[in-house]
Order: structure tokens, then sequence, then C-alpha cells
């Protein structure tokens, strides 16, 4: 028997994913190409708004090796692009975009054409020669301006949207501090490194629509293709590749993604489309951008009585598949980890002509905690409290779990956080950042004349939010274990995870198990990689299905070691007798062949080492976090160092600590550059400022600080077996809170910080006023 | 359709004598002409760096060469940086040390980082991480990175 022990949760293994992808062997959507295809380009309005009075295609279609020339009218009888299940869907069903502009375009990048040629250098040569004849008409630069008009007769408020629970109404006059704050989350987005591409081929033999390219959700945007095609499931399959990259953004479905399935069945070739950066900068989806006037009110010991928020969503130019999600995670989250009698959220959920906005990491929860812990920053200054201590106070208790949020109105759901404990964490956090140290150094540090801070942010974040998932696992008569799922990988070590669970709970050797993901034709259904959903949910359901392979193997290998099952074990691929480790044997090859249909051993068993299972919840499971940072400012230039970081989290209970500090690290620079670098800014007339990754700043090497990760496990989820809770946006969520308190302290001006990023020139004006 | 050159490449050690529209990147000939998809494209412009690639041995934007630029010289990209089943240090040091998550800026970084270990093995960690901030990378925050490459600096230096 091999010496190699089981694998356990938590473990450090090395990825399963990196072998082909660190010697040039993935393949990503722009690796995959299929005989006789054309190639796609999309001719994107140059206007910010407008009303189309033509299209002129005549000279692009002129040009050799152009073979068709798409406006909307060749697709008239294609609808929007349809929301996901979404229960505002209804009232924003105006606001959906066709694949074409019909009359109007409402942002620079709106698709108007759609060239398809022989050759991608072809295509866009035939896409500069298009002319679109237009009438300007105003433009809605910003959300919380006067509304305009969508369309005619539409106004531009799409919904006017409320969380509330208990009344403040009587609060605000009576209580000892009320503390007011004016807030603005600049517009950032997921920004991978790969673009996006889809290819559509329509397989001729079996009148099968398939797209190549998918992400995130394949199973999610089968269903939605199903009913906007018209096709039944099984004639449309999604095809997940090596996907560079998604964080909310990347995998939604967008019009080209329609356009190459359409193209592919109407003109009878495959149809390939590549997107290249500028277009990305102005094409895929944004998000972050609100502006919230926030107000909290406390007792003179600092307990909070009442939270107000009123806030206007700029979703840009079209409500996409997510309707008013994002506007609505932002109410959910905003009172965080505190315990507040009293709450209420207006959004003015608004169409501008900007590009549209819809989910990026952390949706919703950067913004809110941005502003709840600015809140809680001003006042601690106001009431004389200290910072850690005026959040302590307020922090939902560990007796209080599971705690329940229910809004006033009729419709909205429940908010159950699972379990936690928060005070615990902060001691925990507060000791390995060695806070209290901190202050001392820091204050010596500033007396000496530098602009150095610290700041904090506190946070909950939500994750596994059901309903189900599902998993088939099969051994074959090699040994070899296949991990068939629903999910998806977007980079993030989905097949690692997904192995590790399996080779804990069957007791399968890790080196032999691949993981499957993605593709709709495998396996008909999955819930894709959204929300902190994979781990969760189809973790979850991998264990389920494993364990339930791990009974069929011990049932027969009890029959074939003469002994019960419960006194068997399986390490490493090898069922064996507990108390007998070096006595008699039996592989889960031998297994699997000793299962084979037609298996003299089979008896009334159902032949094959296979199992199918589910994992169902109607909770989600609530991780938490604080985020510590240590900023400098460079009183010069305006620019601000992160000196240090720190990401304190619970995880519940982590499955490869390696992958899950990857996450908290990767999130944690992305909230980095929403703090400080990115922004996707406008002129007046709407034309887009950043187009280009010189203009969208990117952190770089020399420019992400240094990060802490503590990771607990302290508060296990009771939604699921293992106790998971997500880890992909845990990194990301409070980094702007926790800067904003760090750049504050530094200066000295506690609510000094009411814009993210805090680009140098915002820095510059601050101090200046400070001056 | 431009007129196309006859132009020589040598990708790897192997040679590629193929005619080129004058026009192409050096990035699209690697990958549609030569089959070479290993390296990628991220930003067309010249600043995300995944397309990094070796020219003569000098780590280069491969978006921003023509490919008839590069006739006659030597290329070496991702796909040559293994001998067989032995990964060269820096590829085994980007498993070990969980420096990719999807993987796309990856090719980028370690052609990069080739480039400039082998022509300054004991460049010093400030120089290292101002040379390496030329390429971007969405989903690591760059930790792991700088530690992948020092330590297959370190074992590069030890032979």
């Amino acid at each position: 028997m091999a010496s190699k022990k089981n694998v356990i949760l938590g473990e450090r293994l090395k990825r399963l994913e990196d072998p082909p992808l660190i010697t040039g062997q993935g393949r990503f959507a722009d690796d995959i190409n299929f005989p006789h295809q054309l190639h796609m380009r999309i001719v994107r309005s140059p206007y910010a708004h407008a009303e189309i009075k033509s299209i002129i295609t005549e000279s692009a279609s002129q040009i050799s090796g152009v073979v068709a020339i798409w406006t909307h009218g060749d697709i008239s009888d294609l609808g929007p692009i349809d929301f996901r299940a979404d229960k505002s869907a209804e009232e924003l069903k105006a606001f959906r975009q066709f694949c074409l502009a019909k009359s109007r375009v409402r942002y620079v990048g709106d698709p108007v054409a759609a060239i398809f040629a022989e050759d991608p250098y072809i295509a866009e040569d035939a896409a500069d020669l298009i002319e679109l004849d237009v009438n300007q008409l105003s433009v809605i630069s910003d959300a919380d301006q006067e509304p305009g008009e969508f369309d005619e007769g539409l106004g531009s408020e799409a919904a006017l949207l409320t969380h509330t629970f208990g009344d403040v109404s009587s609060v605000w006059d009576s209580a000892y501090l009320v503390v007011d704050v004016d807030l603005r989350t600049g517009r950032h987005s997921g920004v991978p490194l790969e673009t996006r591409g889809a290819i559509g081929v329509h397989n001729k033999t079996t009148d099968t629509l398939e797209l190549y390219g998918a992400a995130k959700i394949p199973h999610r945007n089968r269903d939605t293709l199903v009913r906007m095609l018209s096709r039944p499931p099984a004639k449309i399959h999604l095809h997940e590749g090596h996907t560079g990259g998604g964080f909310g953004i990347r995998g939604e479905l967008y019009p080209e993604d329609i356009l190459v399935l359409v193209a592919a069945e109407r003109l009878g070739r495959p149809v390939k489309w590549i997107e290249d950066r500028q277009e990305h900068l102005m094409a895929a989806n944004q998000g972050r951008n609100q502006h919230h006037l926030a107000r909290m009110a406390f007792d003179q010991d600092g307990q909070i009585l009442a939270m107000a928020d009123e806030f206007w969503h700029d979703q840009g130019g079209y409500v996409r598949t997510h309707g008013a999600n994002v506007p609505n995670r932002t109410m959910c989250m905003l009172t965080g980890a505190y315990k507040i009698p009293a709450f209420q959220a207006k959004c003015h959920f608004r169409l501008t002509n900007k590009t549209p906005a819809a989910t990026y990491r952390a949706p919703g929860r950067f913004e809110s905690t941005f502003v709840r812990e600015r809140l809680m920053d001003i006042a601690a200054e106001k009431l004389g409290i200290d910072r850690v201590e005026i959040r302590r106070r307020n922090l939902i208790g560990v007796d209080d779990m599971p705690f329940k949020i229910k809004f006033n109105e009729p419709g909205l759901e429940t908010l159950v956080f699972d379990s936690g404990h928060y005070e615990s964490l902060l001691d925990k956090a507060l000791v390995h950042f060695k806070w209290d140290e901190l202050q001392a150094e820091l204050n010596e540090r500033r007396a000496g004349g530098e602009l150095v801070g610290c700041g904090l942010g506190v946070f909950v974040e939500e994750s596994g939010k059901g309903p189900v998932d599902g998993a088939r696992i099969s051994v074959d008569i090699n040994g070899d274990v296949e991990v068939l799922t629903g999910g998806a990988s977007l980079g993030q070590g989905f097949e690692t995870t997904m192995a590790q669970i399996t080779a804990a709970a069957l007791g399968a050797d890790y080196n032999k198990i691949t993981v499957l993901h993605g593709q709709t034709d495998r396996i008909p259904y999955g819930i894709g990689a959204h929300a902190a959903r994979a781990t969760v949910m189809t973790g979850s359901a991998v264990n389920i299905t494993a364990l339930k392979v791990r009974e069929k193997a011990l049932d027969i290998a009890a029959e074939l070691l003469q002994t019960t099952a419960d006194r068997l074990d399986i390490e490493n691929s090898e069922v064996f007798i507990s108390d007998n480790r070096n006595g008699p044997s039996v592989s889960l090859a031998e297994i699997a062949e000793r299962l084979a249909p037609g298996s003299k051993n089979l008896g009334g068993r159902e032949p094959n080492l296979s199992a199918e299972g589910f994992h169902n919840t109607k909770e989600s499971a609530f991780p938490y976090g604080i985020h510590f940072a240590v900023a400098k400012v460079d009183a010069e230039t305006g620019h601000i160092k992160v000196e240090r970081f720190m990401v304190a989290y619970d995880v519940g209970r982590a499955v490869n600590h390696m992958l899950l500090e990857g996450q908290l690290v990767g999130g944690c620079v992305q909230g980095v550059g929403g703090a400080l670098f990115e922004e996707f800014s406008y002129s007046e007339t709407g034309e887009p400022l950043a187009v280009t990754l010189a203009d969208y700043l990117l952190p770089t090497m020399d420019c992400a600080p240094a990060i802490e990760c503590l990771v607990t496990e302290d508060a296990p989820s009771p939604t699921n077996e293992l106790g998971i809770k997500g880890g992909g946006e845990g990194g990301i969520n409070g980094v702007g809170a926790a800067i904003a308190g760090a750049i504050d302290d530094a200066i000295g001006q506690v609510g000094a910080v009411k814009e993210l990023p805090v680009t140098p020139q915002r820095m510059k004006v601050m101090l200046n006023r400070a001056g | 359709m431009m007129q196309k050159r006859d132009i020589k490449l040598d990708i790897n050690g192997k040679k590629y004598e193929i005619a080129v529209e004058p026009r192409r990147t050096l990035v699209d000939v690697i990958r549609d002409q030569c089959g070479q998809t290993g390296t990628h494209a991220g930003c067309h412009h010249g600043v995300c760096g995944a397309c990094t690639i070796l020219l003569d041995d000098e780590p280069v934007r491969s978006c921003l060469v023509f490919g008839i630029q590069a006739d006659g010289k030597k290329i070496r990209t991702v796909e040559g940086l293994a001998e067989g089943n032995k990964l060269h240090p820096l590829q085994q040091a980007f498993t070990d040390h969980h420096a990719l998550q999807c993987g796309y800026c990856t090719p980028g970084f370690l052609m990069l980082a080739v480039g400039i270990l082998e022509k300054d093995p004991d460049i010093s960690h400030d120089d290292l991480v101002s040379a390496l901030s030329s390429n971007l990378c969405r989903c690591t925050g760059y930790a792991n990175i700088i530690t992948a490459v020092k330590a297959a600096a370190e074992q590069m230096r030890a032979g």
C-alpha cells in the first residue's frame, strides 16, 4: 500500500490546473478555431445618445472578403437580451438592450452593426467604412442629475427601490448624535486580462447551436438562450474552455454571444468574435458607480440607533442580465456586521449614457462597506470613542446567531446570518496586526512630519446562495476518477478545490481525479461560479456524491475482503481494513472492474462505481471579515502608498488555504485599484475617457502592498455539511473603507475621503483644503 | 488583402517559412500562422505585457512588432521553456508558489522573467520588482509572482 497520506481539507495542495497553463497549452477563447469560420467585428456607436437615422453599409460591403453586414433590421425578429430570474424584472423590461441598437444608441460602444468576414483584419477594415447618420440627443451623464429620457415617454429612472426595517423617523430628532455623509464610489470593472470571446457553431447534423468561450454561468445562460432563441435545451450547448479571469463581469450574456450564435445558424458557417481591449473597456459590464447620502444616529455611548441612505445607482445605457440585483444587494448589506434597530435605504436606479453596469466582485458590498464604515469613523471621532471600540460595541454577538434581518417590504428576502463570532475575529485581528503597537509607531512618525495613518473596515459577505447544485462522480477500471459538475472555472482553482473535496471524502488519489465543468452537453444542470457559490454549492454537492461513491465502494469491498463495511477505510485509492493496515486491500480500480456491467460480483447492485448527488439549501452562508490598512500620503504629489494591508476573514472551513489566500490577496489588490487608481470617467458629452489600459490604471507589482492574511475557521456554516463559506469576495469588500480610514488618519481629518478612487489629484485637493 | 511577404521565423528552434501581410502583428503571426497559441494578446497596445516573448533574447511585446520585422530572428515563447517533461525553474516555481490563477498573463510573465534573469541573474529585489511591474496580472495581486521569480532566480544561480 502506498505510503502517501490521504488528502485533507485545508491542505495546500498544488493546483491541478497549472500544467497546461505554465507550458502554453491552455485553450482560451482565441485558441479555439473551426474550419471555414467567419470573423465578426462589431461597429460601435461613437455617440453617447442619439437617434439613428441611417446606417450606410455600401462601401464596407464592397470589400473583398466581407460576407455579410447586419444592422438591427436584419435581426429584428430577435428580442432584447433577457434577464436571468429577477424579482423586479417586469418593470425593467423596457430598458433591456437589443443585440444591435434598434432606433437609438445609448452609450459610446453600443453595437450598431456586425460585420462578418473571412479574416478579422478585413472585418476591421470594413467596420471603419460604416457610416452612422444620427440626430444627437441630450446626454444624461450622471445618475444624480435630473432624470432624462430613456426613450420617448420613458424616463431614465427605471425604478425607485427601497429596503427598510424598524422605524427610523422617530430617531433623528432625539438622537445624541446624527452623522451625515455625502459619498461616491467611482465606476470600475473587473478588467480580466483575457478580453471576451465567443465562437458560435451550428452543428447541422444534429441542428444544435454551440457557443464556445462561455464562462461563469453556462447553464443559466443556456436557459436564457432557450427562451430567446426558442430552441429546446438539448439543441443549445455552451462550452467553457480556459477563462482568463472573470470577476463577475465575464460570462454574462452579452450582445456578441447571441450574435455569433444567430449568425452561425443563418450564415451557415462558424462565427468567431474576439474582443479587443478598447472594445472591452467600453462594452463589458462596469459597476460600483453610486452616490450616497447616508446618515446614522447614535446614543452617547456610541450605540447605533438608526441608519438611512438615499443613493443614486448609475446603471449606464441599459439594464442587463442582472436586473436590479446590484442596488438591491447594496441595500441588503448596508448594515453589515452591526446590530441596527431601524434602517431605511432608498435607491434611485437610473439609466445614464455610459457603458451598462452589472456585477463586479463583491457587488454592492464594496460600496456599502465604504459608506457604513465612513459613518463609523466619523461617529467615533465626534463621540470621542476609539474607532475600534465603537465598532466592537455595535457588533452582532455570537449569541445573536443565526441573526435575521427581515425587511418591511413584502417579497424581499429575509437575510439570515448563519453563524459568526465577529468580536473574536476582531480580537484576533488586532493582535495579529499589532494594532496597539502600530498606533504608537504611527504617532511617532506623524510627530516626525510624515502623513501616515491606519484604518479599518468591518464587513459581512454573502456566499453560497442556493438553491441547488449537483455532481456526478465515476471511477473507471484504471482508478481514474471523473468529477462531473455544472460549475465553472474563472481561474480561481475550481478543479483543484473539487478534486480536493473528492479526494478527502472518497479517499481517492488526488492526482487521479479529473474535474469537468462548464459543459452543458455533459450534465443538464449547474449553478456556475457566481457570487461565491462554487465552493459552497458545487463543493457540497461533490462531497455528498463522493460519499455515495465511497459507500458503494465499501459495500463491495467488504464482500471481497470478507469483513463489514464499517471496518474499512480508503486511503490513496486503496480500501483496507482499518485495524490491519498492512493486511489485505483492494484498489478502487479493481472495485470499479468488479462493479462493471456484466461482472459476476455485481449481485443485485447497480453497475458501475459511480453516483449522482445534490446539495439543496434555502439559506446563504455569510462569511465575515475585517480589513486593516496603513497608508502614507506624499504631501508634494498626492501619491498614496499603502504600506501594509491585512485581510482577516472567517471562511467557516477552508478547502485549500493556498488557494483561499490567493483569492483574498488577489481580490485585495483589485480593491486597492478601486480605492486609488481605477476609474471609468466620461466627458460631459458622454465620451469615455478610459478606453485603454494606459487610461484605466490597474495596479502593477510596484504599487501592490504586501498583504497579510489571517484566515479563521471559527464559525463553520450550518448550511452545508462541510461548514464552507465563500472566499471569492472577502479580499475586496472592505478595501475602500480601510484605505479611506487610513488616509483620514494620515492627514488628521476624519471624514476627508468622500470619493473613491482617491487619485493624486483628489488627494491634493484634500491637502490644499486642509492647507 | 494586402501584398504578402515571405519571411523566415525561428520559434523555439523550429523554422517557419511563411507569407505574411506586412500589417500583421507578430503576436498574430506566431499564434495564427505558426499555431503557437501559448503567447496571449491582452491589450493590443503594449501596456499589459501578456504577449511578451524573447526576440533575439530580449523581452519584447509581440503586439507592438510586425511579423515582418521578426524576419530571420530567433523567437522564444512559453512553449519552448520546458525541456521535454522537465519544467524550466520559472515554470516550476510558478506552480510551486501559486503564482498564477487564470493563467492568461502567465506566459508573458514567464518570458519577461526569463529575459530579466538570463541577463542579470543577481538582480536586486527592487530592480526585479521594477522590471516585473511592466506586466499586468489581474488575479494574483502579484505577491506570489515575485516570490516565485525570486525562488527560480536562486535555483538558476545554483545551476
